[in-house]
């Protein structure tokens, strides 16, 4: 582009809203015991929920309570944004058959057209993070659910033989942590602040709580990986997502909720494809200008 | 104690020299009364800004615009931050401000109320809408009372980023599909003339304009700011190939300026009027984000009162 109809210091262009490179200086090549369409399916799993929660986050928009509230969401959302763009980069390189085939001469980067161009059975994000939004108290706790499972997780897969992936840990395990900690402090701010507020808590804990197992669940690629050191086994973490969730709860005075874990079908959960009603409506609004123009430049 | 003439002598000393007021100086009520205006207005422009970009988030087509995008809106948040703040500085608070806006006794800039319809168009506010802001802005960051001026310095620093991302967009789209330049053409179009209601009416029938020039509050006239915007718009515009929808836009060497068409004046005082396309639309989601939110501001508040020293 033309910098000097603008003046200026053209080197701060993008300054503070565009993705400066987070794996500059970090080694990329495949470990080369691991399957890679395992890996792939590894990182869009992972990929997925940062997106999907993304998305929904990113509706509270203009929407919070407090300008303020505004603010803090829209940085959860973009944290989120910056993981899954990075793992969809990764399972890309990994295995470029994941990714969906764009008419010859397509410029939409790899990322974009997983991101873009899949439908809802090729998503593999945990249900959870699809579940349409409610109210303050529901976001909450989402955000609560997903990010002390995510953070285990993250903290563990910084040790990861697939340096790409323990990069994105290395950087998201920080951001995941504030996620936490603001949704947990937001978690008691309503389980004491008024009744009302308390009584909304109680009642999306209620609806969401059953989502949570499959944040822990551990499937044959998570396995497959966890054996070759690259990825993690949920249930190595079980525990102490459990023991996270039980302090919140304690300190907010609310009691674990005692429904059972939601049911999938034929045995097959989010991270297998198969989601609520609200994800392929989610992916058509997410998906609609980017799939109008599937040779376009952005 | 300094009498009332020695104050106002002191005041005019300080405009004259074209220095700062400060919150604990001694300022004219009418100076107060026309800044808090002035800056709530800016401040629930920021807010209500957030609106038509955010309309664009959930269908951004790139994961790299999703984010450019929700971080230009949260920004527009962050500025009304500040700007509340700094007209809290006069001794007003943001929750009587917010409830002007929300009952309608206190405006925002009118261009937030036309309607966003295509991805093209989230380009074209930066460059245009952001643009004009930016002109509008600049000269404030120099206006004589001291926290307005500093929020402005910040506020367009980021306003200067927006626009240059949202050409940017407009200059990728541009060498993309024959689909994508006229949607960057359609958009522009429709634009065009909203912003350049944004510098305000005619300076002979923009009844505050001379007494906020006197004051140091406002730098410049609407026409002078109009003309500068469109003496920078339109090398850009043909740098990035396309047309301006006035027919009458013509260099004239004479002046060394632009001649340019007027925008339909009716038009805008109908939108002020609350006529607009989407005013209606604009402050229900405003109203509507402060009533859903009610019981999470009282949460938040019984919570820190029980939080308190000495409380329990
Ligand atoms: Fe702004
Ligand atoms: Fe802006």
């Amino acid at each position: 582009m033309n910098d000097d109809l603008f003046g200026g210091d053209s080197s701060q262009w993008a300054f503070g809203t565009d993705f400066e490179d987070p794996l500059a200086g970090v080694d990329t090549t495949m470990v080369d015991d691991v399957v890679a369409d395992d890996l792939a399916l590894y990182c869009l799993g992972l990929a997925d929920d940062a997106l999907i929660m993304s998305q929904r986050l990113s509706e509270w928009c203009s929407r919070a309570p407090e300008m303020e509230d505004d603010v803090a969401l829209a940085n959860l959302a973009l944290d989120l944004l910056g993981q899954a763009r990075l793992l969809l980069a990764r399972a890309a390189a990994a295995s470029p058959s994941v990714v969906p085939v764009l008419p010859e001469g397509s410029p939409v980067p790899p990322e974009d057209a997983l991101a873009f161009f899949r439908s809802a059975g090729q998503f593999r994000n945990v249900r959870l993070a699809e579940v349409p939004g409610g109210d303050f108290a529901h976001v909450i706790v989402r955000l609560l659910l997903f990010s002390v499972a995510r953070r285990e997780l993250l903290e563990r897969l910084r040790g990861s033989r697939d340096q790409v992936l323990a990069a994105v840990a290395a950087r998201g395990v920080k951001e995941v942590s504030y996620h936490r900690d603001w949704s947990a402090r937001w978690f008691l701010v309503l389980a004491r602040g008024t009744g009302e507020s308390r009584r909304r808590l109680i009642s999306a804990l209620d609806e969401l709580w059953p989502y949570q197992a499959e944040l822990v669940r551990c499937g044959a690629v998570d396995l497959a990986l966890a054996d070759a050191g690259v990825g993690v086994d949920p249930t190595t973490y079980a525990g102490a997502v459990d023991a996270v969730l039980g302090e919140v709860f304690a300190t907010s005075g609310v009691e674990r909720p005692s429904r059972g874990p939601l049911a999938g079908v034929g045995g097959r959960l989010g991270r297998d494809g198969v989601h609520t009603e609200a994800l392929s409506l989610l992916l058509a609004e997410m998906q609609v200008v980017a799939r109008a123009h599937p040779r376009g430049r952005w | 104690m300094p009498g009332q003439a020695d104050h106002q002598a002191h005041f005019d000393e300080v405009i004259a020299r074209h220095d700062r007021i400060e919150p604990r100086d001694w300022m004219p009520d009418a100076y107060r009364r026309t800044l808090v205006r002035q800056i709530a207005q800016h401040a629930h422009s920021e807010i209500i800004g957030m609106q038509p970009e955010g309309n664009w988030i959930s269908r951004a087509p790139s994961l790299r615009r999703k984010a450019i995008l929700l971080a230009k809106v949260q920004d527009e948040a962050g500025h009304g931050l500040y700007l509340y703040s700094a007209a809290e500085t006069l001794g007003v608070s943001r929750d009587d401000l917010v409830a002007m806006l929300l009952s309608g006794k206190q405006k925002y800039s009118s261009i937030f109320n036309y309607p966003t319809l295509s991805y093209a168009d989230v380009g074209t506010i930066g460059w245009l809408v952001d643009g004009a802001a930016i002109c509008n802005q600049v000269p404030l960051c120099r206006t004589s009372y001291g926290p307005y001026g500093r929020a402005m310095i910040r506020i367009c620093k980021e306003e200067s980023f927006h626009q240059r991302q949202g050409y940017e967009l407009l200059m990728t789209m541009m060498r993309g599909t024959p689909e994508q330049r006229d949607m960057v053409q359609e958009s522009v179009n429709r634009f065009w003339w909203p912003s350049l209601m944004m510098f305000g009416p005619p300076d002979e029938s923009s009844p505050n304009t001379e007494r906020s020039m006197a004051w140091g509050i406002k730098r410049n006239s609407n026409d002078d700011l109009r003309q500068k915007f469109v003496d920078m718009t339109v090398p850009q515009a043909q740098a990035l190939g396309v047309s301006l929808p006035d027919p009458s836009l013509t260099w004239n060497a004479d002046r060394g300026q632009h001649d340019f068409g007027q925008p339909d004046w009716d038009e805008l005082f109908a939108v002020i009027r609350g006529d607009g396309p989407c005013n209606t639309q604009r402050l229900a989601h405003r109203r509507r984000a402060h009533e859903d939110g009610a019981w999470v501001r009282e949460a938040a508040s019984a919570f820190a009162a029980q939080e308190e020293p000495g409380h329990g």
